[in-house]
């Protein structure tokens, strides 16, 4: 195993480069996330945010640079995907529930079929995680009875029951209507309280505002800037950080 | 009661000359009859089970990555589904069968491993399966592959996205399209007929070769056993349909 220690960072990206052919998505990121962190990345659309999420759990590859979680490096041809992943949560944009199992079913399947945990107890742990994600009495609902909101908080539910050490958001609430935007914007909330390391892809401002420790800006496939939201929200060096943000506060 | 009705149709047989409905009073003629029937019926389910174990597992295979696999299957495809069926029987039977080995019960007579039944059952699977395998490969492609990352972020490997997540949902879009071939399957086994295969028209047609007056009651019969086996087929298949909807997701 890896020699890595709570104190360095938990998710570290050193000079990342990623591009889908001839395009260049990811042209150099470096970020480092400590552990019960929450870290916000904003940024104009097309400027690969959600490529650079993705990289960290390996869904996608990258050409160049190093990523690594705990110490181990992601894209290290040896290294266990399956494994990472169980450290690993992510949490989509458009839930990707798995429509023929029930919310509480949803929530079981992994730890019993990759963790082979034993059912009785997940179950339990399961529940508690429904119950944590005020959904308690919708277990036996399946995803196409939810709302958009519900599916949502069953779909980090669901990631939860793995017990990662990293949760990944990618705009998560970018497909709800605003009134259950809230809901699933407490839950993470809640999560973070806790002291889960959180990495978000958000366009909630005022959300990022309130709950990361820390802010980056991307654009074009680089961090333009980062900073503690206090900092970033109001005194911005950058043209394009302070033009976006005219735009979207 | 039974003897009144037999009485009734050798008495029909007798006046009327193209209505004799042999299989009704004679024991030999109706042994012929549900043997036949019983001979469908069992090629037909072993002819169902194997074509869909096929589609299942080609339709994995098709997307694999070894490019050989997946030229082998596709190649497989390809052949059984453009010839056909009655030729791919023949050609098993008279020319594959010719190179299988034989054993000698009784020190006189050669009997050939694989009887005919067994090249019909082996035909008429990899037939129907050709169509199977295309026809999950499109219920695979109509699952989001943001689904099956999902499963794959948990931790999944990809035998385990594909039990779980994948053909689960699979099955339910493909089921119709499934009936449908497995329906045409069933009604493909009578051509089992063409290497002496003792099912139903093979019956029928002794029966009707033997006793020509008998030839309108037992095509008459034929149908009517057709119409209820497909029809017991389709009535299961809706059933399972219904049974694996699930509640507030799309079809």
């Amino acid at each position: 195993m890896t020699n890595w220690t709570a104190d360095q960072p938990i998710v570290r990206l050193r000079d990342v480069h990623k591009s889908y052919g001839q395009v260049e998505v990811l042209r150099g990121i470096s970020m480092d996330v400590m552990k019960g962190e929450v870290i916000c990345i904003i940024g104009p659309s097309g400027s690969g945010k959600s490529t650079l999420i993705r990289c960290i759990n390996a869904l996608n590859d990258i050409q160049a640079g190093s990523i690594q979680v705990e110490g181990q490096e992601v894209h290290d041809p040896r290294l266990d995907k399956l494994a990472l992943r169980r450290k690993v949560g992510m949490v989509f944009q458009q839930y990707n529930l798995f429509p023929h199992k029930t919310a509480l079913q949803n929530v079981m399947m992994a730890p019993v079929k990759v963790l082979k945990e034993k059912p009785a107890e997940v179950e339990t742990r399961a529940r508690a995680l429904l119950k944590k994600v005020r959904l308690e009495g919708k277990e036996n609902h399946y995803p196409g009875e939810l709302s958009g909101g519900q599916q949502q908080r069953v779909a980090i539910a669901r990631s939860l029951a793995m017990r990662p050490d990293v949760m990944l958001f990618d705009e998560v609430t970018a497909a709800l209507d605003p009134e259950t935007v809230k809901e699933v914007l407490v839950t993470i909330k809640d999560l973070a309280a806790e002291g889960m390391t959180c990495i978000l892809v958000t366009h909630e401002m005022g959300f990022a505002r309130e709950v990361a420790d820390h802010i980056y800006f991307t654009d074009r496939g680089v961090i333009v800037e980062h900073g503690p939201p206090a900092e970033f929200f109001t005194q911005a060096k950058d043209a394009r950080t302070r033009d976006f943000l005219d735009q979207v506060l | 009661m039974l003897t009144d009705m037999q009485d009734f149709f050798r008495e029909l047989a007798a006046t009327s000359p193209h209505w004799n409905f042999i299989w009704l009073y004679d024991p030999v003629q109706m042994d012929r009859v549900l043997g036949g029937l019983w001979m469908t019926i069992k090629l037909s389910l072993a002819c169902l089970v194997f074509s869909v174990v096929i589609g299942v597992v080609g339709a994995w295979a098709q997307e694999a990555k070894s490019r050989l696999l997946r030229s082998a299957v596709q190649g497989y495809v390809q052949f059984f589904r453009n010839t056909p069926p009655l030729i791919q029987l023949l050609f098993f039977y008279f020319a594959l069968g010719q190179f299988t080995p034989s054993y000698s019960p009784d020190g006189w007579l050669e009997v050939p491993i694989i009887s005919n039944v067994g090249w019909a059952i082996i035909a008429l699977s990899f037939f129907a399966g050709a169509f199977n395998i295309e026809i999950f490969r499109a219920g695979i492609e109509a699952v989001p592959h943001s689904t099956r990352e999902a499963a794959e972020s948990l931790g999944m490997t990809r035998l385990q996205a594909y039990t779980n997540v994948v053909l689960p949902l699979t099955l339910r879009i493909s089921l119709p399209a499934l009936s449908a071939n497995l329906i045409n399957l069933v009604k493909t086994t009578n051509q089992a007929y063409a290497i002496a295969v003792p099912e139903l028209l093979y019956q029928s047609v002794s029966i009707w070769n033997d006793f020509p007056s008998a030839q309108n009651p037992t095509m008459l019969l034929m149908m009517v056993c057709y119409l209820g086996l497909v029809g017991l087929l389709s009535l299961g298949m809706g059933q399972w349909e219904r049974k694996l909807r699930i509640p507030g997701y799309g079809v």
